[in-house]
């Protein structure tokens, strides 16, 4: 945990919120609800160098809710993988900046946009690190909605039958989903059960406390044998007082009073 | 076919180790001499053919020449989202194997009759599709496969198909073979029904020609072009559905080479295929090829 990861989170949460508000786009809930694990994983955890975002030996970071990208895109352009004056491309003609993950934006390993598939091709990346014999570590985060798809539980399956150590999936739990709660929809509870009984390290933490996320994060690295899934308990909306936990900000784009209000409230 | 693609690709595999076997819980008594050989490069992924699919591309993401093998529908329609999206978008080298072309594993029911993939598979971008009609078809196109980077489907039939080329056939991408010589009407089929036709073209002393077509994406005009000049009337003969598949690949050609004036004459050209329909019945795959019309006794 750092003081600066905090402030990259401060940081993130504000460009999200006026790239998002610019281009009148939508899906702020979930994009503010991971902003706390991408600060930390950007910041603290990953070892990967802005000025070479193809070195072999990077860590991966795979984001499967590929909807979510908007802080993304903002933590890259942050910390250097692309000029944030890009930024305001964002979703118009003409722009590498989709508005769901591009893997021809410098920083971003698979385009998402179709749930459930990252985390197989993470498998894939983990596995092809065993059999070379290569350092880096693989990180995919998912949506909680997305453990709907049944793809994700054959990779669930997978990874600790091939003792993929080297892979840490993260989920950002924020426990609503597209058209209702989680629970309303088809419920995951108990989640971490399920987890732990599929054979993984199972670390559940407050997916917005930054010395939680750190710890999780630097323990699953160096897992003995088996993958780590870190359940995030996340506020979708996070940051953002009247968007949090609010089905409506997975579709609304702010009105330039809303937008003036939720800056004032991350600025603090 | 499909032992003549394994043990291609345990050759292929010795001189390159970038190659990497990934089968779906499938290939018994067939994968296992690439599995004993090259054990760091193989993977029995389960029955999970989407999971299967996303593997392959991380695995070609860190630089593997990797294969997906299991049979009929399950590693291409299964998992048709994962090859359009995290393979042909991402351009990866993955290559996918189905054994079980058409009516194959006929009397195994609509669940394994393959007869609807070129139509979904040849619409993805990117993707090259191969479809051997014999043995030495299936050999040169695996070593094609493991030397050209990208995408691919390759459509085997199963086992014992008789050969049809000599061993020294030039097979080339994106170009038709011809197999036999003929006068006024040529047959185009692809896949292990090529040697129905060739049967069928000699029994009832037919002077036609017949071509094979190992390759469906790429196909290259100008070979398209001389063959279209060179006769009067074409049949089209597969295995599959006559919606969106080899037929209608030829319709589709001819028109465009029409309308750009590449060719003077819009060509006649007969369609065989499946009319629409799925086959209930059991049988072999001779019985069930005839019952769904497969048959070129339609043409007088």
């Amino acid at each position: 945990m750092s003081v600066s990861s905090v402030s990259l989170s401060r940081l993130i949460r504000e460009t999200t919120l006026q790239l998002v508000f610019e281009a009148k786009a939508s899906h702020i809930g979930g994009a503010l609800s991971m902003v706390d694990i991408l600060a930390v994983l950007y910041e603290e955890v990953l070892q990967i160098d802005p000025r070479q975002p193809q070195s072999p030996e990077r860590d991966r970071f795979l984001l499967s809710k590929g909807h979510a990208c908007t802080s993304l895109y903002s933590t890259l352009a942050i910390k250097g993988f692309f000029d944030l004056n890009e930024l305001k491309t964002y979703s118009a003609n003409g722009s590498r900046l989709l508005s769901h993950t591009s893997h021809k934006v410098p920083g971003i390993e698979l385009s998402t946009g179709s749930l459930g598939h990252a985390l197989s091709v993470s498998c894939g990346l983990a596995l092809a690190a065993k059999r070379k014999r290569k350092a880096f570590h693989t990180f995919c985060l998912v949506s909680d909605g997305e453990l709907n798809e049944g793809s994700n539980w054959e990779g669930i399956l997978f990874a600790p039958h091939h003792k993929l150590n080297n892979l840490t999936l993260i989920v950002d739990f924020n426990k609503i989903q597209s058209f209702g709660t989680v629970e309303e929809v088809l419920n995951l509870d108990p989640l971490t059960s399920k987890f732990e009984a599929f054979g993984w390290n199972v670390v559940d933490i407050d997916g917005h406390n930054h010395e939680e996320i750190y710890l999780a994060l630097v323990k699953a690295k160096s897992s003995a044998d088996k993958p780590t899934v870190i359940v995030a308990n996340t506020v979708k909306g996070k940051g953002v007082s009247f968007m949090e936990n609010r089905l409506l900000w997975h579709y609304k784009s702010p009105s330039q009073d809303e937008y003036n209000l939720a800056l004032k409230e991350i600025k603090g | 076919m499909r032992t003549a693609f394994i043990n291609q690709l345990i050759i292929e595999a010795r001189q390159n180790p970038k190659i990497f076997l990934i089968v779906g819980d499938l290939g018994f008594s067939v994968v296992e001499p690439f599995a004993e050989e090259f054990p760091d490069r193989f993977l029995n992924a389960g029955i999970a053919e989407q999971n299967m699919t996303g593997i392959a591309a991380g695995l070609a993401m860190e630089g593997y020449t990797v294969f997906t093998y299991s049979i009929a529908n399950f590693p291409t329609l299964r998992c048709m989202e994962q090859i359009r999206y995290d393979v042909c978008y991402h351009n990866l080298d993955v290559k996918i194997v189905a054994v079980g072309a058409g009516y194959a594993y006929a009397s195994l029911g609509p669940s394994h009759h393959a007869t609807e993939d070129i139509g979904m598979l040849r619409t993805l971008p990117n993707l090259t599709i191969v479809s051997p009609a014999d043995p030495v078809e299936a050999r040169k196109l695996t070593t094609e496969l493991c030397n050209i980077p990208g995408p691919a489907y390759i459509r085997l039939g199963k086992a014992g198909e008789p050969q049809i080329h000599n061993d020294e056939a030039d097979i080339q991408r994106g170009i038709p073979v011809k197999v036999l010589d003929g006068k006024g009407t040529a047959v185009f089929s692809t896949g292990s029904i090529v040697k129905y036709a060739l049967d069928y073209i000699a029994a009832n002393k037919k002077d036609w020609a017949l071509y094979s077509f190992p390759y469906l994406k790429p196909l290259h005009n100008e070979s398209l072009i001389e063959v279209f000049n060179q006769f009067e009337n074409f049949i089209t003969i597969e295995e599959h559905q006559l919606n969106a598949g080899f037929g209608s690949l030829i319709l589709e050609k001819a028109n465009d080479l029409f309308q750009a004036g590449k060719i003077q004459k819009f060509p006649g050209i007969k369609r065989i295929g499946i009319e629409d329909e799925f086959i209930s019945v059991a049988g072999t795959q001779d019985y069930i090829r005839e019952k769904a019309g497969l048959l070129l006794s339609k043409v007088p």
